[in-house]
């Protein structure tokens, strides 16, 4: 029993990894819109002033589409051609200089462009989300159907048992061998004998799943300081997880966003006009409450110019903890193993307030390591392992299965604790 | 059994019986649960004592109820708190390097502070520094831990009550008129000269004084005498082919030992297909560090240098040798002098000797040698120790005349160090004002009525010129912790300049340097060097010489005890006494930790104290209990009683005291109980103070002391006795004559296997393992180590190795990763020394892994043997199969990491409590597990290091190179000693090194076949006397078994 639910468990699993690679290759599609969540959503919106312009009709404004392309490229060098309407708005906007943007290209531009013309004027409803792809079932839980299985197996074969034993005791009654006292079940060694060693095995079992689950908390979600929504900010808005969580690509710790992060976006956004914000238990959550709240800690008020340093940090409650003596490092995973997001945290896109998804225990952390491939071909780090890349090439090594994190010494004591 | 080359102790030398009990044995205690412990006194083994049972079952319930108690518990709720504004470049998890300068009491050595999330956590080398290219010492490894030390001065006081700066700065201007003098050791910083200018400018007729509690006066006042200059040049080790050391420490305690530590061993490198090497001739009155690394040694009494020094000087002009009748010393003499004449224009003498006349002959040797402008260098003065102690000696007279009215003390501590330290007592409480500017409540400090306190130098802004054109800067690393204020401030502040020190200082460089960006750009590199190097030799006064000459040669030869004070490597003067892992650092020439005593040697321990260490019994009895006999010294009406150690190289008519122990309470938990003070018994000659006294008297009281020494842990052998040498050395003439001796030592060892080639596959049944990747290995250049420990303190404090205290060091229990072995071999009374640097080897076949009933010690893919705590259950096996002895147990709660709490209290003396404060444990690695009680730690070649610098490869998609990482013992290493890399690489520094010096790679206990990822590089010593010593002590060891 327990082996077929492993199994269902690591197809579920396998399942759910396939499933949550491609959400995370969609989100790094480079269209018009998560391209203006990441460069252009921090200080414009499109239909609203926020530190700058509101873009709709942006084109029209502009005389030359290129005097557009230049400004969006480097303000900057464009301010000093003298461009009329470039100084006009400069200054309109209290000097205060945009961003450079050496990287976009014309088409990234165009591709913004189209995505501003393709939202509606104010009032009408936000795009829906873009993370279409559905969440794989729950793990489909047979251990019920086999349990009933077994139970009703059990009891038919008490009660052939029972009738075997009524019919032995007919027959003996007719040979006249002479009944023997029955023994009641209760005193009966066979059943005390059996029955102690079906207790043993359940409680055994039961204990060890028990002490295995001491200090693992999957699913925890416990309330935030601030009704903080993922499904909002990451999966209606398209906000890029690292515009906040800045570490994830450098260091340890993917890190949470310091007040002053927040407040770059809801300096403008002030109020929440979205879908109802709904918690697990049914309560109904007022969004714009929440944003003040913030508004609180930054010490902030509307209307107001904001001085930052009176920022107070906010409080959250850690959700993924591990024990001291495991070492992870982000930037291990998601820059240098191109492992997306959901992979460990779940359809965080989708998640109101955050709950964790993964137990976080070692056998979840191994089993991963043993079916992973890591950047073999494309990280120039693995050129080293010279043996190993011919042994590809000359079909010694199964290129399907690659070079998985186990095979380069992932599953090694001190890869993770020391 | 065959006699030994190399000894460690002298039970090993005679190979008595406890030496052989004890080398069974690996831990020193017995097993617990005897019931009846006569069953082991009458020589039962455990096996024999009555079964426990019910203890056995006691302890299984309540560790099982324990157990379901803790775990049952409540997860606690954890917080995650962002920042409220994040700094720009600061990413939490990822460590900041900052250029600045570790700066105590003249010593300079610019380092970059790794910083992690706000704290500075460990001190590396700044490799832009070109006098000290990245090296540090065990001081600076340790000065990041007294950043945070519990006993810093938390706010100012005032008549010894709390008071705030403001009211001091109201009270301090209401007194400060008239003349003041400021007492300073020796400032190296032109910023903070200038303050005190200004200071002494805006209060007419004050003065300042530098006061150094070991002083160079006398080189000072030699130059002058000499050339005219009261200066101390930059001296050139690196350039030497024979350097002759008159008892100058300069690889310990002289002036700038890390600069001088590099620029030796760059003379000891060797180029295996050309072989020549420096020699370094050594006189010696207490065996020093420096001693210990010479080619040849000769002993001498601290009376008899300024002879030597003539004899020399004789010699070298090629006039007969006369004032020494010692045959060894003239020959010695002689020794040298070859050496010298030999290597004209290229050789260096140096002396230690705080007397004037021996300095200024000193001198005329270096003139006669053509080592002015070669060797020695007048074209870049250093500003190391700047101190003349006759200046102070005026103070403390002036003091106690009445002459003073207000005294101002920075970093200086006469109250401790100055020999008569009852009258720096009485005259300060004549002045009426008295300020100190201290981290602590020093002795001196505590005399003060006003103490402000002073931030320590990672909190600090500022600048320093070590040696002339040569710059290092300083900034702060964490905001001050405390209610301190700089010196300058406060002297800026009373003489009416209103700018604080760090606008003075960017001011300052911004205005020198052209720009504040210039500055700013400095201050990343942290330093700002020369861009020629000016040399300059200085012409000799002949009529100075003359008279020093006389002055000597009128000295009478001196038959008494001498004693010589000295300095210990890792406290110094005194400034390391509070630091415990300084504390704990075996001292390099003695291994004892925590305390100082008296050296004597194995002569003077026969007269002295009756013990004859050839006698195995009597040699037995004083090595195997750390009690020693305590002795009542005596000189000059002044008397000190300290336990007695036996040290080898010693001179048989001299004993030598450490100074800088016995300091008062309140600079620490670690100066409690450890050692006495000696500064007491310095005597003052015109106006110097000199570090050796003559008609010193010894009596032995009767009672005894335990010292911690570490000379005699770790030591193991086979029940067959098969342990071979772990140390490989040869002399010079030998390497030339069979440059392959070593090899062959080699090959013969594994022929049994198909020789060196075939080895590692026919020499065992377990299957040869590939190693696709990385394969990691370290070198050890026995020849570069000098022993000089910065690297044990540097892996204290990047692995969080746990400080133990002198009660657990007694019993074996010191944490350290790594230690450094050291090897005696030759005659007793004047051995040859060896170090050698010992840490986990990561055999490849290593025989921890196989008897780990629960595989928390394993093997990785890239060669490490890792060590996984939470899995280990602390059965010690591992460390009993270990050959080296490199496995350390945690054998109580020395770092409060258990569950339980008070589980400290009455186990672990105060010292290592402190240690788990929650401002000391701010300095912990982040990155490195805080091992609790029961589980065995070693070594793991800084694997957090290793993983950091892969990562860092992986982020940029190439593949990785040496840069990328350094262990942190290599990055200590002042003379790059250790190399560390992939050996997997072809192109890696390791293989280089292992590929360039075939003839003196060995691994250590090869012939086990635990196939070690450490090589060594055999020492080799140029010397040609050593081969005929050790056949002499053969023949010695033959007719006594005749």
């Amino acid at each position: 029993m327990t082996i077929l639910r492993s199994l269902a468990k690591i197809v579920s699993i396998f399942l759910f990894i396939t499933l949550s690679s491609s959400i995370g290759n969609q989100l790094n599609a480079q269209d018009g819109k998560s391209l203006f969540s990441q460069n252009c959503a921090s200080c414009h919106a499109v239909n609203k002033k926020l530190t700058g312009p509101a873009l709709a009709g942006v084109e029209d404004r502009w005389p030359d589409k290129k005097n557009l392309y230049a400004w969006i490229k480097n303000n900057a060098a464009f301010l000093k051609t003298g461009d009329a309407y470039a100084n006009k708005l400069y200054n309109e906007y209290n000097k205060t200089a945009m961003n450079l943007f050496p990287t976009l290209t014309d088409k990234d531009i165009d591709a913004i462009l189209g995505y501003i013309k393709s939202v509606p004027a104010a009032g009408a409803a936000p795009a829906g989300g873009a993370a279409t792809s559905t969440a794989p079932s729950d793990e489909s839980d047979s251990t019920l159907v086999f349990g009933l299985l077994t139970l009703i197996l059990a009891v038919v074969s008490l009660i052939l048992l029972q009738v075997n034993s009524n019919l032995k005791k007919l027959s003996d009654d007719k040979a006249g061998i002479p009944a023997v006292d029955p023994v009641p079940f209760y005193r009966n060694k066979a059943y005390i004998a059996f029955i102690s060693i079906i207790l043993f095995i359940v409680g055994g079992y039961m204990t060890t799943v028990g002490a295995m689950n001491l200090g693992r908390s999957k699913d925890y979600q416990p309330e935030q300081p601030i009704y903080y929504s993922h499904k909002v900010h990451a999966g209606v808005n398209q906000i890029n997880c690292q515009y906040c969580h800045t570490g994830t690509y450098q260091g340890k710790q993917a890190t949470l966003p310091s007040v002053n992060v927040c407040m770059n976006c809801h300096m403008a956004i002030n109020e929440y006009k979205g879908e109802a914000l709904v918690r697990e238990n049914g309560d109904v959550v007022d969004g714009t409450a929440e944003i003040k709240k913030l508004y609180k800690y930054a010490g902030f008020t509307e209307g107001q110019p904001w001085d930052a340093t009176q920022a107070k940090p906010i409080e959250w409650v850690r959700i993924h903890n591990l024990p001291d003596h495991v070492y992870f490092n982000h930037a291990q995973h998601v820059n240098a193993g191109q492992v997306a997001c959901q992979q460990c945290h779940g359809e965080i896109q989708k998640m109101g307030e955050v709950k964790q998804f993964a137990d976080l225990s070692m056998g979840w952390c191994v089993n991963c390591h043993r079916n992973t491939q890591v950047q073999f071909k494309d990280n120039g780090f693995y050129s080293i392992y010279e043996k190993f890349h011919e042994d590809l090439k000359s079909g010694k090594l199964d290129s399907a299965k690659g070079i998985t994190v186990e095979k380069i010494g992932g599953t090694e004591c001190q890869k993770c604790h020391y | 059994m065959e006699q030994k080359k190399h000894w460690q102790s002298f039970g090993e030398l005679n190979n008595s019986e406890a030496f052989n009990a004890e080398v069974q044995n690996e831990f020193k205690e017995e097993l617990p649960f005897v019931e009846d412990e006569s069953t082991l006194e009458k020589g039962g083994s455990f096996l024999q004592a009555k079964a426990p049972r019910r203890d056995f079952l006691k302890y299984l319930g309540f560790s099982t109820a324990a157990a379901a108690v803790a775990a049952s518990c409540e997860m606690p709720i954890k917080k995650a708190i962002p920042f409220a504004n994040k700094p720009e470049d600061l990413v939490p998890g990822i460590s900041d390097y900052y250029a600045t300068t570790y700066v105590q009491d003249g010593d300079v050595i610019s380092v970059l502070a790794k910083v992690r999330d706000g704290r500075p956590i460990k001190l590396e080398g700044n490799d832009l520094s070109p006098l000290t290219n990245g090296g540090t010492s065990a001081r600076v490894q340790a000065a990041v831990l007294d950043l945070y030390d519990t006993a810093r001065l938390r706010f100012p006081l005032m008549s010894g009550k709390e008071a705030s700066f403001e009211n001091i700065d109201k009270a301090i201007a209401a007194e400060l008129n008239g003349a003041a003098v400021i007492v300073t050791s020796s400032i190296t910083s032109p910023s903070t000269k200038a303050v005190i200018a200004q200071f002494l400018a805006k209060h007419p007729g004050s003065k300042h004084v530098t006061y150094d509690a070991v002083s160079h006066s006398s080189m000072l006042l030699a130059n002058e005498a000499c050339y005219g200059k009261r200066v101390l040049p930059s001296y050139q080790f690196d350039k030497a082919k024979a350097v002759v050391s008159l008892s100058a420490d300069f690889l310990g305690t002289w002036l700038n030992p890390v600069e001088f530590a590099k620029q030796y061993a760059t003379g000891k490198k060797l180029n295996e297909k050309t072989p020549a090497m420096s020699k370094h001739v050594h006189f010696e009155t207490v065996a020093s560090l420096t001693g210990s690394n010479a080619d040849q040694k000769y002993t001498c009494r601290p009376s008899e240098i300024g002879a030597i020094a003539a004899g020399l000087l004789s010699a070298v002009k090629g006039q007969p040798i006369t004032g020494i009748n010692d045959v060894k010393l003239k020959e010695g003499i002689a020794v040298a002098a070859d050496a010298l004449i030999g290597n004209k224009n290229a050789a260096l003498v140096v002396a230690g000797s705080n007397d004037v006349n021996v300095q200024i002959i000193v001198n005329a040797i270096n003139d006669a040698i053509g080592a002015n402008g070669n060797t020695i260098n007048f074209g870049v003065t250093v500003n190391y120790r700047q101190g003349i102690d006759s200046d102070f000696a005026t103070v403390v007279d002036d003091m106690n005349a009445g002459k003073i009215n207000t005294v101002l003390f920075y970093g200086a501590n006469p109250v401790y160090s100055w020999p008569q330290a009852d009258k720096v007592k009485s005259g300060l409480a004549k002045v009426k004002t008295s300020i100190s500017f201290n981290a602590k409540l020093d002795e001196t400090t505590a005399l003060c009525k006003y103490v402000l306190p002073a931030p320590h130098f990672l909190e600090s802004w500022g600048d320093a010129e070590p040696a002339a054109g040569y710059y290092t800067f300083l900034q702060p690393t964490i905001s001050p912790l405390f209610k301190t204020r700089p010196f300058e401030d406060s002297l800026l502040k009373w003489s009416g300049d209103a700018t604080d020190f760090t606008t003075y200082l960017k001011n300052e460089w911004s205005r020198k340097l052209g720009s504040e960006t210039a500055w700013n750009k400095t201050l990343q590199a942290g330093v700002l060097n020369p861009t020629s190097v000016p040399t300059a030799g200085a012409s000799l006064n002949g009529a100075a010489v003359a008279n020093a000459l006389a002055v000597v040669a009128a000295s009478k030869p001196n038959t008494t005890i001498e004693l010589a004070l000295y300095q210990k490597i890792g406290i110094g003067a005194g400034q390391g006494a509070s630091n415990p892992w300084l504390q704990e650092l075996p001292d390099p020439v003695t291994r004892a930790t925590w305390d100082n005593y008296i050296i004597v040697s194995p002569s003077m321990a026969r007269t002295l104290l009756n013990i004859d260490l050839n006698n195995a019994g009597q040699a037995d009895d004083y090595e195997v209990h750390p009690p020693k006999k305590v002795v009542k010294l005596t000189v000059d009406g002044k008397s000190i009683e300290l336990p007695v150690l036996i040290i080898p190289g010693t001179h048989p008519q001299t004993v030598g005291i450490a100074l800088g122990y016995g300091r008062a309470e309140a600079v620490g938990k670690a100066v409690i109980g450890t050692g006495k003070n000696a500064f007491p018994l310095a005597c003052i000659e015109n106006g110097t103070v000199h570090f050796n006294c003559t008609n010193v008297t010894l009596s032995v009281t009767g009672e005894t002391y335990p010292v911690a020494l570490t000379q005699t842990h770790f030591r193991y052998d086979t029940a067959q006795g098969t342990r071979t040498e772990v140390v490989k050395e040869i002399t010079l003439a030998e390497y030339k004559k069979n440059p392959t001796e070593i090899l062959e030592e080699r090959e013969a060892e594994t022929k049994p296997y198909g020789g060196l080639e075939k080895y590692e596959a026919q020499g065992t049944i377990y299957p040869v393992y590939e190693r696709p990747g990385i394969k990691w290995g370290m070198s050890v250049d026995l020849n570069s180590c000098n022993g000089c420990g910065a690297c044990v303190v540097a892996c204290n404090a990047e692995n969080n190795v746990a400080v133990v205290g002198k009660p657990e060091v007694l019993r074996g229990h010191e944490m350290h990763w790594l230690r450094i072995d050291k090897y005696f071999s030759g005659d007793m009374d004047n051995p040859n020394v060896v170090f050698q640097p010992l840490m986990c080897q990561h055999c490849d076949n290593a025989p921890c892994e196989n008897v780990c009933p629960v595989a928390a010690t394993n093997h990785s893919s890239e060669g490490l043997n890792q060590m996984t705590y939470n899995r280990c259950i602390g059965t010690r096996y591992c460390a009993n199969n270990c050959p080296f002895k490199v496995r350390r147990f945690n054998w109580s709660d020395y770092s409060g990491a258990d569950s339980f709490p008070d589980n400290q209290e009455g186990i672990v003396n105060d010292v290592v409590i402190n240690m788990s404060d929650d401002l000391t444990r701010m300095v912990l690695n982040p990155d490195v597990t805080v091992r609790s009680r029961g589980v065995i730690e070693k070594c793991s070649f800084c694997v957090q290091r290793l993983q950091e610098g892969k990562l860092k490869a992986k982020k940029d998609s190439r593949p990785f190179e040496d840069g990328d990482i350094k262990v942190a013992c290599q990055q200590s290493c002042p003379t790059n000693a250790i190399s560390f890399g992939n050996a997997n690489d072809k192109h890696s520094a390791i293989t280089k090194v292992r590929v360039e010096n075939p003839n003196r790679s060995f691994y250590v206990l090869e012939q086990l076949h635990v196939l070690p990822n450490v090589t060594y590089l055999a020492k080799v010593r140029n010397s040609d006397e050593h081969e005929a010593a050790h056949e002499a002590s053969n023949e010695k060891e033959a007719e006594k078994k005749a």
